[in-house]
This record gives structure tokens, C-alpha cells and sequence, in this order.
């Protein structure tokens, strides 16, 4: 299938961006890496009357950290959380994610920010925010503003972000020395969206949970925290039986849709074996 | 003269060699012209506006808002090609009984499935095409669709299309005698309702279609990604009133086939009519997403069987009922029945056991059309009698492979007939599985399965033995009326410069047949391999033949470039006689030099000869024929085809509370008779493996109660990629047939034909100590959770 005819806009800057999708009376679509859009468009579930490249604008690239945050440009490739080493040093979980993403094909093109803007369920970046509670820094006609990953996710495929605004950055507070991490997801084939996955990051002493940011994929419309699974952590000694009251509380977490090739109670039963061995994983290492 | 074919050590010996492929370089580097690639003066691109219902009557179709888009040229309907082409009729006269409704290229009256074209647009670009195919309303009248296999065969049913009287298109009963006194005195009984899913073949090119009618002369050339461009030629030429030799089919490089490409499908025989409207070439190539709604499907078989089996595991008999859904209309020429009547007619066939029982009820329904690809058949008939085997062993207390040993038809029996009818020439079945054996080094697999278990990793071993069919006679299609050749024909030249170019009717995919048939003139003609061409897929210059499917290139395709080859050389030998007065039978060609036979001292070069032949004719005697072209036809005569067998092992690991596989390992021991190239053989058989594996674990067309197709994309129908295909080893023993000098049968089935069934034995070993079993393909995470009771 070809793509219906668009308009093509590829602004300096991110003023630029703003105005262009302003003069375009909302008919329009920011594009990046183009790994989801340009299959939308191809098969016409998109037809925007313009595209606005935002892939050349120098502001949103760059990755440094300021002040005990992690701030990841926009268009920040899905290769550089694989391979940088400021993700790898203060973002860890961002690094134990990324082989999973797709393959390397769509990762060098892929944009952290356009899977954090499109905020498919089943993707697992937007989920990492929500487990290393990161913050979007947005900006739109009225200037720029941060959301909290915890605000940031609506509904399916549905975020903070207003018609025109435009993802400038990705915030991520870095990892502290007592931070243990680890992720894992369960997909038919290699890279394919998961059936489940999940992201932790717990904060240890002592074999004890101080805190616990738990974040699941492909488990509902939106990226999930399982806050209940969290309570049952914090606090407590990291052994088989609190794995077994985290894995309890997370059913109080999860709703699951239902569909033929995979029923809500196959979603909720691998949400619950994937909590159950990742937690396994830190208790082992620690 | 001729040294034993197999033969390694004489000049030009390639026969039986793993050379590489001259084409692959030349596709490597993008150099490839498929029919995508192909651009034509005046040439327009055609798109489908598509039924969104499963089954509906066409009320009203208003294009006059798409005629009136920028850049179209045409907006027809099934009305407008009515007019120009006739009605087909998906039926063999083999097949008694055998009924299907008549069809044509778009629909005058009524879709059949989700996705039927239905209105052309043809426009100067694809994009305008697709633009204005969203412009034209078309009014639907919603009508029940048919999509149960069960509820499809009862008396009061809706019907899938009208003009049939019941929704049942074929009905097939085979029947020893004997069975019921069988299964009453056995004293084990074992029975299971086994699940194929629909899949399809997904080749990596997708259907491709370039018809070019030239009204000055009459003519229309047709360049088509098919494996048949001689039966294209005649459908072609017969359904839109063209003279043959008017109609010309030209198939250039091709991404894959298997099976697919071989069927007639409606937006092709669209295509031709539109381009006889436009009077331009006119191109249509199916995206991803139409394939899924128009390619053939395949499978799809719901099969309760059970197995009779005396106290020391000897098998007793064995009763089957096939059922099968197919689509809406039975798929024209080759019908949509074949695949049902092989896996009743296959079922149990490398087994010694005589009494047999089995009902085949081929159904209508509203959904895509089914047919031939890859291993018709052979998948499901060797699933269900390879785990029939396997519960049949557990009852008697026996491994599997000693199951095997005990009933295989031994290897000194042959010639013998299975219970089906089919009779086989000389197979290997014992010595195959003693080589697997030793391959997998089964005891000790067994003996590490043991320990793992012990520590909670539940792995799996299945074996699985198959029988395939190759080398068809016109017993296949012939007999049945279908204009569908099971000869094959060739033409060699030896050029002036003393190359040969062989121009030969068996076609190309990507599967190596070029390469064999080089390998085989040079051989058998005397030439380095380098000094032959060969030219395939061009109904203008090759002569007419069967082309390539039902694994017969090898067979019937090699064995006429062998004969060609000979005559050929036999008339070189004669014009080297008389140009150096000697005797022929004293004379050979070797390396494109006519030596002395005996002694092996040079004589003249085959450019020399070439070069008087052409050029100094007038040197030779008045009675000299110097013929340096032949043409050359070869029909199998013989067995009505030619079996080959194998056996294959796999190897599993369960994750048994994710539901996942992982397939370790994967063996493969076959017997395609005489090997032209060990290379091919291997990449057919590992390629056939991972479709079968595909099938195993995750290729599934999935529909919706209301006919709608749940998963068409390839983000959602999902085929096996590297990552999860393990080692595949393969193994080979030779039988060759005695039918042909060749002697070489069928390869590119067998790798299908048994990786699903040893798949679905080696999960179920892995999960008989959890006291789960699964009967149903592809095994996905949910029916295992679901069988092993964790969701």
C-alpha cells in the first residue's frame, strides 16, 4: 500500500516545529525515527496532511547528566540506550531493556522519544520511565513543562502530551549505588512485542526492599506500575516468601484485556511468573 | 562411455557435487529483475477495492466519483471483465462428485470471503490506484457467513455461494475391509482429535503480475512470478479467446514459491482482462496486506483418528475422518481437494500394517480459498500417524524408535503397495532410522532427558517417519482433465564458440533448479559447468512442460536434461567422426574436447567442431548432418510417482510455566534417491524444516466467528525467524529409482512433510510426566498453559 500524499516540513528548531504544526490547523504529524508512523501511513491508518521532520532540530539530541538527573534528547536513537555509557552507568534498566526492543534494524532508527510520545502499552521504554520514574519535559505554544511518567500515560496510545506540543527530553533520575535492577519479557519470537514484560528497580539495604518501582508492558492500555506488588515489597526481607506475597499483590494490579490468542488469565499468569523470577534474580545476586 | 552417474573422480563429474549457484551472485548483488522490478512504456498499476464482509450480495457499485480522480484510466467491475473473460470451474473429473461454483475475475453478484476484490482501478501510479479504489461505493447486503466446518454440513445450513446445493465440495471414502473385527480384538486402542490451523506460504516476494496487451499484433505477453507459465499460457489463452501461440508467459526471477504461485488467482486473471481494455501494460503487485486476504491458505483440517495395535506393539489398522474447510470456491485448475485426498491416502504409509479406513469431507466456507503448497497433505496425515505411533508405543510399553523398528515396512519388502493404494518402488525407512539413531545419538539424548528431568528442565525427543510423493505422472492432473503437463522438454544448442545453452521448461524460485539442470548437461554432455546456460521461464523459447512443483524439477526435469544432454553429445561425436574420419563409438567428449576414447589423447576441441559446423560447412562431406541443436522430451513412464522417505528427530525444551519452546535441536535423514547436488538438497530440506516448524509452533491464519481474518500482517501472523530455528543436521541415504538413468526423486517436500509432526511428539514427550498432551498445531504458549492446567 502507498502512503496518502502529505506535506513535508523540516524545521531548525523547535519554535519552528511549534509553528509549523500550528499552521498546519492541527492536520499534522511530528515524525523522527518513523519506525511506527511510516508503516501507519503506509497503510493508511495515518494521513496527516503534513509531516514535520523534527530530525534535524540540534535541541532535542544530547545526552548528559545535570544535577542527579539523566537528561536523553528526543531523538535520542534506541542504539544509544544498547550502547552509551552514560545510560549504562546511570540508567541501567534503560540498557537491560533495549535488546529487547525490535531488532538492530529499526534500532538505529528508532527514537526514545517517539516510543515514549506514542506510548504503545506493548513498547518497553515508555514502561521504563514509569519503573525509573522518569519525567517528560514538553514543550508547546505556552512554553515548556515537565510531566511526571506517573501523569504522563492516559490511555491507549493517549499521553499528557496536548495536540502541537512536542517531546523535547526524557528526565531520568540516576540509579543509585543501592539500586538493583533487572528486566525481562516473554515474547513468541525475538524482539516481537511481548506477551508480558516487566522492569524493577528496587532499593536495597541489608537484603531489605527500602523501595520498589515496578513497571510492566503489554499487560493493559497503558505501560503499568504495580503499585500493589511495590507494597508488598517495601519493607521486607527480599526472600521466597515476599516473592510470593509481590506476586499475590499484583493481581490487584492488573486487568488484563481479554482476546482469543491470549486471555487476560494467560497475560496475568505470565505477569506473575516474570515477577516472580526477576525478583528471584536480584535476591540471588545480592 | 558412460561412466556410473554418482561418480566423482571423471572430467566434468558434477553430478552428485555441492557446487554453488551461478545465479546467486547475480541476485546478491541486486541485479535480480523480478516482475516488481520490471518498467514498460505507457505501463499502468493497478489496485482492488476489497469486500469488507465475509459474505455478502453486491447491491450497487457507483465508480463514477473514482473515474474522475486524478490519473485513473480505468475503474471496471466484475460486469465489465465478465465480458471478456470465461467462467472457471475448480474441479477434476478424477475427483467423483467433486463440485465447485463457477467463478470469474472480480464478483458480478456476491463475496465469498473478507478481502475478495472487487472492483479494479487501474491509474497512472499505485498511489492514484489506491486513492481512487477508497472512492468507490460499493453497497453491500450482509449474508450469513459459513465458517464452521460442523454447522457448514448440516442439511439446512446457509450456503458459502449460491449456485451450490450444499456446502459439501468433495466426499472421499477408502475402506480395506476388515477394520471394525480389528479394533474390537486389539488389544490396545488409541485415539485422538487432532488441529491443523490454516497457514500460508508468506514467500518473500509477493505476488507479482505485468500483462502487456499488444493490440497491433494480437499478442499479450504476460510477465508473472509463477512457477507454471506453460498452464498460465493456456488459461490465459483459453479463457480470454487468445490463439496459444498468441499468449506469451514470461517468468523471471522469482522470491519463492512453494506451492503458491501456481494457482489461478482473481486479481490475475483481472489483470490480463484489464490490460486488454487499456490496451497498455498494466502492473498489479500484492502488498503484505493483500496477500493474507488472497494468496491460497493452506491446511486447515480437523482429523479423528485412532490406531489398532496387538499386545507387542505390531500396528493393526487405522481409521480416519478428515475434515477440511476451503474456501468459498474449490481453487482452480489444480482444485482445493488434492491436499485432503493425500493426507487420507498417506496416512500410515511407512507402515508394514494392511487395513484401512478412512472418510475425507472436503467444506465450503466463507473464507479465503485453500490449496497446494508445500508438502500437500504430507504434514497432516505424518502429525496424526507419527503421534498416533507414539501413543501407540506408550500403551505397549515400547520406546518410540523401537516402536518404529518393530512396524516400518522393512527395507528388502519392496516392491509393495501401502493400504491406499500407493505403490512404492524401493524405500528406506530402516535404514533411515538406524542412521538418525546414531545421528542424534538417541540413547544418550534419552539417558540426558532422564537426569534434566530429575532437576526440573522438562526437555522432549519425537521422531517421525514420512513417505513423499514426487515425481507425479499424468496420473496426478492429467487424468483429471486439467491441461497441466507432467512431461518436460528441452532444448540444447552448442553455440559456434562451442558453449552450450539449454532452454528447458522446468523453472526457477530460488530453489537451485537451474543450477541442477547446468550441473547435469555438463555432465552428461562433457563441457565445465562454467560453459552451459541455462535459460528457464519463457512459455516464447522454453519448450512447453510441467515447470516446477510437486517436487518434480529433479526428477523429470533433470532426467530430460540427461537424455538431452546425451543426444546431444551423440550427435557431437558423430560430426567430430566425419571431420576426423574416425568411428563415433571410438570417440568421447571430455571437457569440451573430443578425445579418444580409449587412450584419452586430444583430438579436436568442440570450438573447432562448433566452428566447421557453423562456419565452414562447406568443408564436409554432402551426407554430414551437423545437428548441434536438439530438442528433447521426457515423460515419466513408470511408477505413477516416484516416493521418497525419510525419517526426522527434534529436540525441545518446555518452559512449562511460560508455555514456551525452545527447539534445540533438529535432524533430518532423507532418501530423494540419486543427489545431483548435496549443497541444494541440504538447503531444501532445512528450508522445508523451518516452514514446518513455522507450522508447528506459530504460522496461524486466525478468524473471527464472523469470517473475519484476525492476523493478517506479518506484525501479527508470526513465521519462524533465525533466532528461534535451531541446528538442523541433516543426514542422507541413496535409493535411486530404476525408472529413470537419473535416478533422482523429489527433496523439497520432505523437510515440511515431518518437522511439525516431530515437533508435536517431542512437546508432548516433554509434557507426558506433567500429565499434559496437545493434539493441536501450532502449539501456541495458550493451548500449552491450557494443557498443562495453568490457565
Amino acid at each position: 500500500m502507498k502512503a496518502r500524499a502529505f506535506d513535508y516540513a523540516r524545521p531548525a528548531s523547535v519554535a519552528e516545529a511549534l509553528a509549523a504544526f500550528a499552521e498546519a490547523d492541527g492536520d499534522a504529524s511530528y515524525i523522527a525515527g518513523g519506525q511506527s508512523l511510516v508503516p501507519a501511513l503506509a497503510l493508511r491508518l495515518q494521513a496527516p496532511a503534513w509531516l514535520i521532520d523534527i530530525g534535524h532540530i540540534a535541541e532535542l539530541r544530547g545526552i548528559a547528566v545535570e544535577a542527579g538527573w539523566l537528561r536523553l534528547g528526543a531523538l535520542t536513537r534506541h542504539v544509544d540506550a544498547h550502547d552509551h555509557p552514560l545510560i549504562a552507568a546511570h540508567a541501567p534498566l534503560l540498557a537491560l531493556a533495549a535488546p529487547h526492543v525490535a531488532h538492530p534494524a529499526i534500532r538505529n532508527r528508532g527514537t526514545l522519544g517517539g516510543s515514549v510520545a506514542l506510548a504503545d502499552p506493548a513498547s518497553e521504554f515508555p514502561a521504563m520511565m514509569l519503573a525509573m520514574g522518569a519525567e517528560m519535559e514538553i514543550a508547546g505554544p505556552e512554553g515548556i513543562r515537565r510531566v511526571p511518567a506517573d501523569a504522563f500515560f492516559l490511555d491507549l496510545y493517549q499521553t499528557a502530551l496536548e495536540p502541537g506540543e512536542l517531546l523535547v527530553a526524557l528526565h531520568i533520575p540516576v540509579a543509585r549505588p543501592e539500586h538493583r535492577c533487572a528486566f525481562d519479557e516473554i515474547a513468541r519470537r525475538r524482539g516481537d512485542y511481548a506477551l508480558a514484560g516487566c522492569g524493577i528497580i528496587l532499593a536495597m539495604s541489608g537484603g531489605v526492599v527500602e523501595e520498589a518501582r515496578i513497571a510492566l508492558l503489554s499487560v493493559g492500555p497503558t505501560p503499568l506500575r504495580a503499585h500493589a506488588a511495590e507494597a508488598a515489597l517495601t519493607g521486607a526481607a527480599l526472600d521466597a516468601d515476599a516473592i510470593r506475597h509481590a506476586q499475590a499483590a499484583l493481581m490487584d494490579d492488573l486487568d488484563p484485556p481479554d482476546a482469543p490468542e491470549v486471555p487476560a488469565a494467560m497475560r496475568c499468569h505470565l505477569a506473575r511468573v516474570l515477577l516472580g523470577r526477576l525478583l528471584a534474580q536480584i535476591a540471588e545476586a545480592a | 562411455m558412460n561412466a556410473p552417474l554418482g561418480s566423482l573422480d571423471r572430467p566434468n563429474s558434477y553430478i552428485g557435487r555441492a557446487v554453488t549457484r551461478p545465479n546467486a551472485k547475480r541476485l546478491l548483488a541486486g541485479r535480480g529483475r523480478y516482475v516488481t522490478d520490471l518498467v514498460l512504456p505507457r505501463m499502468l498499476h493497478a489496485a482492488f477495492l476489497r469486500s469488507p464482509y465475509a459474505h455478502a450480495r453486491i447491491v450497487s457499485i457507483d465508480v463514477e466519483a473514482a473515474r474522475a480522480m486524478p490519473g485513473v484510466r480505468l475503474v471496471a467491475t466484475g460486469a465489465d471483465l465478465a465480458r471478456l473473460c470465461t467462467p472457471w470451474v475448480g474441479t477434476l473429473d478424477h475427483f467423483k462428485g467433486m463440485k465447485s461454483a463457477p467463478q470469474l475475475p472480480l464478483p458480478v453478484e456476491e463475496v465469498l470471503w473478507s478481502g475478495q476484490a472487487v472492483v479494479a482501478v487501474v491509474a497512472d501510479s499505485r498511489a492514484q490506484a489506491e486513492d481512487a479504489a477508497e472512492a468507490v461505493l460499493v453497497e453491500f447486503e450482509e449474508l450469513p457467513p459459513v465458517a464452521d466446518i460442523d454447522t457448514a454440513r448440516e442439511p439446512d445450513a446457509a450456503r458459502a455461494a449460491a449456485g451450490i446445493e450444499d456446502n459439501l465440495c468433495f466426499r472421499s471414502r477408502l475402506d480395506t475391509g476388515g477394520i471394525d473385527a480389528l479394533f474390537a480384538g486389539a488389544a490396545h486402542v488409541v485415539e485422538e482429535e487432532f488441529h491443523f490451523g490454516r497457514h500460508t506460504a508468506v514467500t518473500l516476494e509477493p505476488r507479482a503480475i505485468l500483462a502487456d496487451w499488444d493490440a497491433s499484433e494480437g499478442k499479450l505477453t504476460v510477465h508473472h512470478a509463477t512457477q507454471t507459465p506453460y498452464q498460465f499460457q493456456d488459461l490465459y489463452s483459453r479463457h480470454y479467446g487468445i490463439s496459444e501461440a498468441s499468449v506469451r508467459v514470461i517468468a523471471p526471477d522469482l522470491g519463492g514459491s512453494f506451492g503458491m504461485k501456481l494457482h489461478v488467482y482473481h486479481e490475475d486473471m483481472a489483470v490480463v482482462g484489464l490490460s486488454l481494455l487499456c490496451r497498455r501494460p498494466v502492473k498489479y503487485v500484492a502488498d503484505r496486506m493483500e496477500s493474507f486476504v488472497s494468496d491460497i491458505h493452506a491446511r486447515d483440517h480437523r482429523v479423528r483418528a485412532r490406531m489398532a495395535v496387538d499386545d507387542d506393539g505390531t500396528i493393526l489398522a487405522m481409521d480416519v475422518d478428515d475434515v477440511t474447510a476451503i474456501g468459498a470456491f474449490s481453487t482452480y485448475p489444480r482444485t482445493s481437494a488434492v491436499e485432503g485426498n493425500q493426507v487420507i491416502r498417506l496416512m500410515g504409509a511407512p507402515y508394514r500394517f494392511r487395513n484401512y479406513r478412512a472418510e475425507l469431507s472436503v467444506v465450503f466456507q466463507n473464507k479465503v480459498q485453500t490449496s497446494q503448497y508445500r508438502a500437500v497433505g504430507h504434514p497432516v496425515a505424518c502429525a496424526v500417524t507419527e503421534r498416533l505411533v507414539d501413543l501407540a508405543a506408550a500403551r505397549a510399553g515400547l520406546d518410540p524408535a523401537a516402536m518404529r523398528e518393530r512396524n516400518l515396512i522393512p527395507d528388502d519388502a519392496y516392491p509393495c503397495s501401502s493400504p491406499t493404494g500407493y505403490q512404492f518402488e524401493a524405500l528406506s525407512h530402516q535404514a533411515s532410522l538406524v542412521r538418525l539413531k546414531a545421528l542424534m545419538d538417541y540413547d544418550a539424548l534419552r539417558a540426558e532427558q532422564a537426569a534434566l528431568r530429575a532437576r526440573g528442565i522438562h526437555r522432549g525427543i519425537g521422531i517421525a517417519s514420512f513417505v513423499e510423493i514426487s515425481n507425479p505422472s499424468p496420473a496426478f492432473y492429467g487424468i483429471g482433465g486439467a491441461r497441466i503437463s507432467a512431461q518436460d522438454g528441452a532444448t540444447l544448442s552448442v553455440t559456434p564458440s562451442g558453449e552450450v545453452r539449454c532452454l528447458i521448461s522446468v523453472t526457477e524460485q530460488g530453489q537451485g533448479t537451474e543450477t541442477i539442470i547446468g550441473q547435469i548437461v555438463a555432465d552428461q554432455f562433457g563441457v565445465a559447468r562454467e560453459k552451459v546456460r541455462v535459460i528457464t521461464g519463457d512459455t516464447e523459447i522454453t519448450p512447453h512442460g510441467g515447470a516446477t512443483w510437486a517436487c518434480r524439477g529433479a526428477g523429470i526435469g533433470g532426467e530430460t536434461a540427461l537424455q538431452a544432454a546425451r543426444r546431444l553429445r551423440d550427435n557431437v561425436l558423430a560430426l567430430a567422426a566425419t571431420i576426423l574420419q574416425a568411428r563415433p563409438g571410438d570417440l568421447d567428449l571430455r571437457d569440451g574436447i573430443v578425445v579418444d576414447a580409449l587412450s584419452g589423447a586430444e583430438r579436436v576441441s568442440l570450438a573447432e567442431v562448433a566452428r566447421i559446423a557453423y562456419f565452414r560447412s562447406d568443408t564436409l562431406p554432402p551426407d554430414a548432418r551437423a545437428q548441434l541443436s536438439i530438442t528433447h522430451h521426457y515423460a515419466p513412464q513408470g511408477y505413477p510417482f516416484a516416493f521418497t522417505n525419510g525419517i526426522q528427530g527434534c529436540h525441545v525444551e518446555l518452559d512449562a510455566d511460560t508455555g514456551l519452546v525452545k527447539v534445540l535441536k533438529h535432524w533430518v535423514v532423507e532418501d530423494c534417491g540419486r543427489i545431483i547436488n548435496p549443497l541444494l538438497v541440504d538447503e531444501q530440506v532445512r528450508g522445508g524444516v523451518v516452514q514446518g516448524l513455522g507450522a508447528a509452533f506459530f504460522e496461524e491464519c486466525r478468524y473471527d466467528d464472523n469470517g473475519q481474518l484476525t492476523n493478517g500482517s506479518l506484525a501479527d501472523y508470526l513465521v519462524p525467524m533465525a533466532c528461534e530455528m535451531p541446528d538442523i543436521v541433516v543426514g542422507h541415504i541413496e535409493t535411486p529409482t530404476a525408472d529413470t538413468a537419473l535416478g533422482a526423486k523429489g527433496c523439497g517436500e520432505a523437510g515440511t512433510a515431518a518437522a511439525s509432526a516431530a515437533a508435536l511428539n517431542a512437546v508432548n514427550d516433554a509434557m507426558a510426566p506433567l500429565g499434559a498432551s496437545i493434539a493441536q498445531i501450532p502449539m501456541t504458549p495458550e493451548r500449552l498453559l491450557k494443557s498443562l492446567g495453568k490457565i
